[in-house]
């Protein structure tokens, strides 16, 4: 009879990236990240433009393929990851001619998503109408927002990566939306949020992540009381 | 394979419906093909006879030159908000939104067809001397050519900055066997003259050869950045 080998417990880290290099053409928009991200927490990745914040958001939906180095998310390619991972971009990922319930219904589809129950259940949970029956296009930018926001929570997913999700939406519906995104770390998802708005988050994120010129920077608890802005503390040389 | 056709389904639908509210596609090619005939009439008044030896090339040419609006359209739709990155990510299989994208566009052009092939019957007073129903297996083979090259290189020149002057570009030269076919079963069956089997038979391992090829290579071209 043979004894099998003790389990090693799995990594803390849900999201592992190892010496990730993006070029776009000659220009280098990611320069040999690495990094490793709890699950359950709440990341705040915070940079100048330009920084290399949304590539990176972008490698890890499996949008940007590397051009070096790899991405692990739960031990897999974020390919093959994609049941577990909800992408809001800055764009709305809508189409403008149909309604928030007709969108949502057809990107269910492509989750294998049966019936309009889920639909409606995450329409209401972002705060709009599920009978709301006017195009996307007439929304209003926080109503595009709250809907974007709708469609990337759609399959339940276990990782959230948002880019930009406040901007041009006023300070009441981001309070709102950021209420709403703690509640779901608090159950359990880990959030990725990339913003120029990171004052909203600071007592809500457990993590601000700086990133200048394509690099991590520094990874912080708090944003640093003496950079009231998003700049990143220091450079680092590369 | 129920998820495919699920989704697939779903896509086809989904794109039925926008073209439905929008028109876009439909209205331009309508317009565009509604030209070329009026205009071939008013420039080449022919006799019934000559009409017979032309009109199947006129007509293969206007459909072509209308289904790159069409096929143009397709994408676009899918650029506007960055909509196809919500496709990307999903574990939605590539193959099924290119089988929905070539079936919506093929539903469209064969709507042109039918309504515009009445016009041409009788701008161009026609009257058809072959065995007429070849006409149906030529118009679906002759249509399903352009519309699944057209929809792959549509897809291919999709992030490119002048998509519009590429998909013909790439599309007319690979097309040329089809369209030589579809011209040549139109004008045997409307002289009479030939049988049009063989050219039937041309664009039937043409359409084969195609479809299994832009199949294979959608993945590719889909996930290209």
């Amino acid at each position: 009879m043979t004894v099998s080998a003790p389990v090693v417990p799995a990594a803390a880290g849900i999201i592992a990236i190892k010496n990730l290099v993006k070029q776009f053409g000659r220009f280098a928009a990611l320069r040999g990240v690495d990094a490793e991200f709890e699950a359950g927490k709440f990341h705040v990745i915070l940079g100048d433009n330009g920084a290399g914040k949304t590539t990176l958001l972008r490698a890890l939906a499996g949008l940007a393929h590397p051009t070096r180095g790899t991405i692990s998310i739960l031990d897999k390619n974020p390919h093959d990851a994609c049941r577990e991972i909800g992408y809001m971009a800055h764009p709305s990922l809508l189409y403008d001619e149909m309604s928030g319930l007709e969108n949502l219904r057809y990107f269910a589809r492509l989750y294998d998503i049966s019936g309009d129950e889920r639909c409606k259940q995450v329409i209401r949970a972002v705060g709009l109408d599920p009978e709301l029956s006017r195009p996307v296009g007439k929304y209003s930018q926080g109503m595009r927002q709250r809907m974007s926001l709708a469609r990337a929570i759609l399959h339940d997913p276990k990782i959230l990566l948002l880019d930009e999700p406040f901007s041009n939406v006023d300070v009441h519906s981001a309070r709102e939306m950021v209420g709403l995104l703690k509640g779901m770390r608090d159950a359990g998802k880990t959030i990725f949020v990339v913003t120029h708005q990171a004052a909203l988050l600071e007592g809500v994120a457990d993590e601000f992540v700086w990133m200048q010129a394509g690099q991590i920077v520094e990874r912080t608890s708090h944003l640093a009381p003496e950079l009231p802005n998003s700049n990143p503390p220091r450079a680092v040389e590369p | 394979m129920r998820l495919f056709w699920s989704i697939t389904l779903a896509t086809l639908t989904k794109d039925i419906r926008l073209e439905w509210r929008s028109k876009d596609a439909l209205n331009a090619m309508l317009f565009f093909s509604l030209l070329v005939v009026v205009i071939f009439v008013f420039s080449f008044d022919p006799l019934a006879e000559e009409s017979r030896h032309i009109v199947g090339g006129l007509v293969w040419i206007a459909f072509l030159f209308a289904a790159m609006v069409a096929l143009n359209q397709t994408w676009a739709r899918e650029l506007r908000n960055q909509v196809l990155d919500g496709y990307r990510v999903s574990p939605a299989p590539a193959t099924a939104l290119f089988v929905a994208k070539v079936l919506g566009n093929f539903l469209l052009v064969s709507l042109l067809e039918a309504l515009m092939a009445p016009l041409f019957v009788i701008f161009y007073n026609l009257r058809v001397l072959g065995p007429a129903w070849q006409l149906i297996p030529v118009a679906l083979l002759g249509t399903w050519a352009l519309v699944v090259n057209g929809t792959f290189f549509a897809a291919m020149s999709l992030r490119t900055r002048s998509r519009e002057l590429m998909l013909p570009l790439l599309l007319f030269p690979v097309s040329i066997p089809a369209v030589i076919g579809m011209v040549a079963a139109t004008t045997s069956i409307l002289t009479g003259d030939d049988p049009a089997h063989f050219y039937i038979v041309l664009l039937l391992t043409y359409d084969v050869v195609f479809t299994t090829a832009c199949l294979a290579l959608f993945e590719t071209v889909l996930q290209a950045e």
